[in-house]
């Protein structure tokens, strides 16, 4: 790893203050980061922790009923503080990574990196959610921009998630057996308009909306009705894990059981 | 060089570090705790788990700046006062829960951060909660076995010596 | 009632203690005074020309201390090959050189092109990155059948082409086996391939050289299986080391399955630089630098035939592989595909003829060794897969079609150089049927099939031939070392024994084992012993310790030694109770004199060696010490029969294993709960090969499965509790234990119990048109397999 510059501010202001200089980096649980960083694949100047920042981890239900979980906040403090709100995404993050990774990755480090096999983004898409930062909300809908790619600009911190909590919801996520990363996980959410579909690890293009699912679940929200579609392969990724043809397969098979697990 | 200061298996301790330095480096040759190994460099192997705060973390994949102020317990600080086993440590050595030794540190921090919250998983739980700790001597099956005698649970029935 | 001490007994083990306490001291863990570091820069393409490396940058960064490149090693050997196969024709093997910093060629992704040494390891890191290469980057070649192709580019311009051998054996029987495939009622054959698989031992490797330059002694400090082999083969072949100037120490190492036997430059490098540079020179390996540089093991790519006559008798086997020795040969890569894989081919059948050829190849991949089980987890595989095949389109069951072959007479001289001498196939299948309840399999099918699940059941047998080896044998079949073990065993004033020991352990316990054998055969408690290895100051020059051999060659060792120890230490007994030494026995760690009742306890004995005040000196020297070198008649054949029951999840491909079941015949059994452990832990290797694990190149030889975000290592969630079961015993006729060794059984056995399972549950599943699947069986692989 080359060396850096360490800062850890204690309020967002300072954060964002650390972050306009040059070079400087945003370090959520580095789980991802610090890894990337040994390899020499990112040479940082200043690395910014957002770790100590009390405003930014959480978990909370606000008026609009929405879980409203912080920046800073862990993988592992979603399982624990999200299960009473919204089930479905404490589930999900009990299965990202392992124990360890958990206590340490964040929610805004997640969805900052913007993985494209990363559980996180299905939530966030499937849900609708709202990812704030200093500066302003974005919807997931905007947010994500392609694989390792967002709506983020330098310096831009997300602070706050908000989802909105869906009737019923499941995630499937079938692993890659090394990385332990979604081969392919499909979340799908009901809402009392419609029913959501993201899935992640499977396209190049990271992680997206699957609208013929939608469309189908939201007229018959039952395994069955995904039976017939089928989804493209064209632009799925391929790779030593599986195919383009093989992830398209099982994008369908996993929101029929996700559809299923809902109920 | 910035000082970090934290306590370490219940003593104070400080040291010089730069902003690279993992909490793994700063045990290993900082505090000279040899104990805590590195198998990896993609924060999966699980060597490396220490617990901060009380919590099980990959100490190769953590700041020692990052945790300034932190309680930090390794391998080292898991025998009973008295220098004794403890619990789970016995149980590997009564199980037969390793071999080469590499990976066991993390194992044993791995798993008394499992039954400190579960105190009595079962075989899929333990299995599920190593998912981060790889072993390539022993196949994991006295590992869980061990995990489980630990918790206090008859593992009599579970197959082979 | 199990033993609760000595041979038989599942003694806890001692070293345990240092290791769950974080004590133990591993390579890394040791730090000398003055210690510099190296970072080896490293080829990433997979063949080119060396133009010129430009390190005039790189030198003036901060903390370089010097920075090697070939040019510093001309003149020093290069890495030597431990191995001489002779081809078909009677001719060597081509042998190219192996420097120790590429000289004029990159080979493979990962070959060491410069060393920077410097005050820090990220300094050298950071002055590695700014050294310019000059690489003009060449045609790679990476699949063993187009290396082989006329006109293919070289990977050694020096050499005639690819081919390192084209191995026939046994030649002679080659027109009788094409004579009984001609008459044959019916020939199964099967393609397959035998994966590329990263031993992944936990620790990574670590080499620390020091040199005292008042004294002109070398020491290096490496995480090695076999620390003497080292010190000959760098000694003498490498840097021209005396070995009396030369020590060499592998303490606590962290795991080896065969990838720590082996000689690496990064050895020869510390080594060297230490005394060149009159510092101690550390270096230390990450796992992305293992994936490139520790030697990886299997490749094999084979076509094998069974021909049957119509009671379906094996009447022969013909085997045809290709395996892959990647761009230089490793210490031992020549004897792995050869003489540790064609001897295996006849399984635990009696089949009369059996040829098999192999084609060793040069590829611009990373070389090929050894890895737990060695070239018998390739033989079993093929005939194991091709039995179940064969029993498939006969229509017979395949545990019956075995057994109607198995061998039933001992000793038995295969058709294939081998003499099994002893075992008793039957008597582990039988086990194995018990352990499995296959009577019961049909319910637990059904209700899998509830679950929506295929379920199927995959059985087999292995047998392998270790303990390796005897050296006359192993002589005449290329081996350009002795296969002996050795040990001395002192005993001290006070009745305290330490065994020094030619074996290493990396994990097999022999601090707690070789003690019970030595505490059972004198009767004194095994807290009296002390094993120690791992130094060549301080232990018997020893071949180290793989091919399962440490039990049955080192622990024979030890037992001659004790022997020899036991039989003066009667003669002093005889001496201090006047009676005849002939009348002496030892038991309990008591000396008595037969059919009286005067006796001398361990302790007084012992004293009396060290203080002769009361000795017979003109016939005994004083002092109780004694070595012995132990090279064994015959290897051992540890045998069994395993057993392997999957779920197929039809939609997705994805296999779950069940359950596992080993029945093993591992001749005496020295401590039952480290031989089930050594099992547990060759069953979960040779699942993760099956299922999980594969080196995989691209076309232009770039590593993809480089990390463990690519490379599938087993986790406790792959994997079930195994049944293990030991209780079937044939004890090796040659050995003074009847030992035969346990350490690679497991994954020897495993991989096609596992296959068999998956083709079981698809067959009965109604997927028919599926033969066979490659290994590894990831969801991917069975989903495709099952389209069609």
């Amino acid at each position: 790893m080359y060396n850096f510059e360490f800062a850890k501010p204690t309020t967002i202001a300072d954060a964002v203050e650390a972050l306009g200089h040059e070079e400087a980096q945003a370090l959520g649980g580095g789980q991802t980061l610090l890894p990337t960083m040994k390899q020499r694949l990112a040479a940082p100047a200043t690395l910014v922790s957002l770790n100590a920042i009390p405003e930014m981890i959480g978990v909370c239900l606000n008026d609009a009923g929405e879980v409203c979980i912080g920046g800073a906040t862990t993988h592992a403090m979603v399982v624990r503080e999200a299960a009473a709100h919204y089930p479905a995404l404490a589930a999900l993050a009990s299965h990202i990574g392992d124990p360890a990774v958990r206590n340490r990755g964040t929610i805004g480090g997640s969805l900052a990196n913007n993985d494209p096999s990363a559980c996180y983004p299905a939530a966030a898409l499937a849900s609708g959610a709202t990812i704030k930062t200093n500066t302003r909300d974005i919807a997931a809908d905007d947010y994500f921009q392609g694989m390792f790619e967002t709506a983020l600009n330098d310096g831009e911190i997300i602070t706050e998630v908000r989802f909105p909590v869906p009737q019923t919801a499941n995630y499937q996520k079938f692993v890659q057996p090394a990385s332990r990363f979604a081969l392919v996980g499909v979340f799908v959410a009901q809402f009392a308009d419609g029913v959501r579909v993201a899935v992640t690890g499977a396209s190049s293009d990271g992680v997206f909306r699957w609208t013929e699912a939608e469309a189908a679940l939201s007229g018959d929200f039952s395994k069955s009705a995904v039976d017939g579609l089928s989804v493209p392969s064209g632009s799925m990724i391929s790779d030593l894990h599986g195919s383009g043809d093989y992830r398209a397969h099982l994008v369908k098979v996993m929101t029929g059981r996700a559809v299923a697990a809902a109920g | 060089m910035t000082q970090v200061k934290m306590t370490v298996n219940g003593k104070s301790v400080s040291g010089d570090v730069e902003g690279r330095t993992l909490l793994a480096d700063f045990l290993r040759e900082g505090l000279r705790l040899t104990g805590t190994h590195i198998g990896c460099d993609t924060s999966q192997c699980g060597a490396c788990v220490v617990h901060v705060n009380g919590e099980a973390v990959k100490s190769c994949t953590a700041l020692a700046l990052d945790l300034d102020g932190a309680e930090v317990v390794t391998i080292e600080g898991m025998a009973n006062p008295d220098g004794s086993l403890s619990v789970i440590q016995q149980a590997f050595q009564d199980h037969h829960g390793l071999q080469c030794g590499f990976c066991t540190p993390g194992m044993v921090m791995s798993a008394a951060a499992l039954l400190k919250d579960n105190p009595k998983p079962s075989e899929h739980e333990v299995r599920d909660y190593l998912e981060g700790n790889i072993c390539r001597c022993t196949g994991y099956h006295n590992i869980v076995k061990a995990i489980m005698a630990a918790s206090g649970q008859d593992v009599t029935q579970i197959a082979a010596e | 009632m199990p033993k609760d001490h000595g041979i038989g007994a599942s003694s806890k083990r001692r070293e345990d203690v240092r290791f769950l306490t974080g004590r133990g001291r591993y390579t890394d863990d040791i730090n000398l005074y003055g210690q510099a570091y190296v970072h080896f820069l490293r080829s990433d393409v997979a063949h080119g020309t060396l133009n010129g490396i430009d390190t005039s940058e790189a030198e003036g960064m901060p903390g370089v201390i010097r920075i090697f490149t070939g040019k510093d090693f001309e003149g020093v050997g290069g890495l030597p090959c431990g191995w001489q196969v002779t081809d078909k024709h009677g001719n060597p093997m081509q042998e190219p050189g192996h420097p120790i910093l590429a000289q004029g060629k990159v080979r493979h992704v990962g070959d060491p092109i410069a060393a920077v040494v410097a005050e820090t390891a990220a300094q050298a890191r950071s002055a590695a990155e700014a050294i310019a290469v000059d690489i003009h980057e060449l045609p790679a070649v990476i699949d063993m059948r187009k290396a082989l192709e006329p006109g293919a580019p070289k990977v050694h311009d020096d050499l005639d082409s690819n081919l390192c051998y084209d191995w026939g054996f046994v030649e002679e029987n080659k027109g009788a086996v094409d004579e009984a495939f001609s008459k044959a009622a019916h020939v199964t054959t099967l393609e397959l391939v035998n994966n590329r698989l990263a031993p992944n031992a936990m620790e990574p490797r670590v080499a620390v050289g020091d040199y005292a330059a008042g004294t002109d002694d070398s020491t290096l400090y490496t995480t090695s299986q076999n620390p003497h082999v080292i010190r000959l083969l760098m000694g003498a072949f490498v840097l021209g080391i005396p070995e009396h100037k030369l020590r060499v120490v592998a303490p606590d190492v962290g795991g080896g399955f065969g990838s720590k036997i082996f000689h690496y430059a990064e050895e020869a490098f510390c080594t060297f630089a230490a005394k060149q540079l009159k510092r101690p020179v550390k270096w230390t390996c990450s796992r992305s630098e293992a994936f490139i540089s520790d030697a990886h093991g299997r490749d094999h790519v084979t076509k094998i035939e069974l021909a049957l006559d119509a009671d379906n008798n094996f009447m022969a086997i013909r085997t045809d592989t290709c395996a892959n020795m990647g761009a230089y040969l490793s210490t031992f890569a020549p004897s792995v595909p050869t003489w540790l894989h064609g001897t295996l081919m006849a399984g635990n059948y009696k089949t009369p003829l059996i040829y098999v050829n192999v084609k060793a190849v040069f590829t611009n991949t990373v070389p090929v060794d050894a890895y737990r089980g060695a070239g018998r987890p390739e033989a079993t595989f093929q005939l194991e897969r091709l039995i179940d095949k064969a029993a498939r389109e006969l229509g017979v069951d395949p545990v019956e079609l075995r057994r109607q072959n198995f061998i039933t007479e001992f000793p038995y001289a295969t058709p294939v150089a081998v003499e099994y001498d002893t075992g008793d196939y039957h008597a582990t299948m039988d086990k194995l049927l018990i352990m499995i309840d296959r009577d019961g399999f049909d319910a637990r099918a059904a209700k899998s099939k509830e679950a929506g699940k295929l379920r199927g059941l995959g059985i087999n047998c292995y047998i392998e031939a270790c303990g390796i080896a005897p050296s006359a044998l192993v002589g005449q079949l290329g081996a350009r070392a002795g296969l002996y073990e050795s040990a001395t065993v002192r005993v001290n004033a006070t009745g305290g024994i330490v065994v020094m020991t030619g074996s290493h352990s990396h994990g097999q316990g022999h601090e707690t084992s070789f003690a019970q054998v030595v505490a059972d055969m004198i009767g004194i408690p095994e807290a009296q012993i002390e094993i120690v290895h791992g130094d060549t100051a301080n232990t018997p020059m020893g071949m180290g310790t793989y091919g399962s051999r440490s039990i049955a060659v080192g622990g024979s060792a030890m037992v001659r030694a004790t022997e020899k120890i036991i039989s003066k230490a009667k003669k002093i007994a005889a001496h201090l109770m006047e009676a005849s030494d002939s009348d002496i026995e030892l038991k309990d760690g008591q000396f008595t004199v037969a059919g009286t009742d005067k006796s001398v306890a361990w302790g007084d004995v012992t004293l009396a060696a060290y203080v002769p005040h009361n000795y017979p000196l003109t016939e005994l020297e004083p002092g109780l010490e004694e070595t012995a070198f132990y090279d064994p008649n015959n290897f051992t054949y540890p045998a069994g029969a395993y057993a392997c029951e999957v779920e197929v999840d039809p939609e997705t491909g994805k296999v779950k294993i069940c359950s596992f079941a080993a029945a093993d015949d591992f001749g005496n059994v020295i401590n039952p709960m480290i031989v089930s452990g050594q099992v547990h832990g060759g069953l979960a290797q040779g699942i993760g090969q099956a299922l999980l694990e594969n080196v995989s190149y691209d076309a232009d030889g770039q590593l993809l499965s480089a990390s463990y975000m690519d490379y599938a290592m087993p986790r406790a969630d792959d994997l079930p509790f195994y049944q293990v079961d030991h209780s079937c015993v044939t004890p090796c006729t040659h050995n003074p234990l009847g030992v035969k060794g346990c350490g690679e059984a497991g994954a020897i056995g495993s991989p096609p119990a596992v296959v068999n399972a998956v083709i079981d549950a698809l067959h009965r599943g109604g997927m028919t048109h599926v033969g066979h699947i490659d290994m590894p069986l990831t969801s991917a692989r069975v989903w495709t397999a099952m389209q069609g």
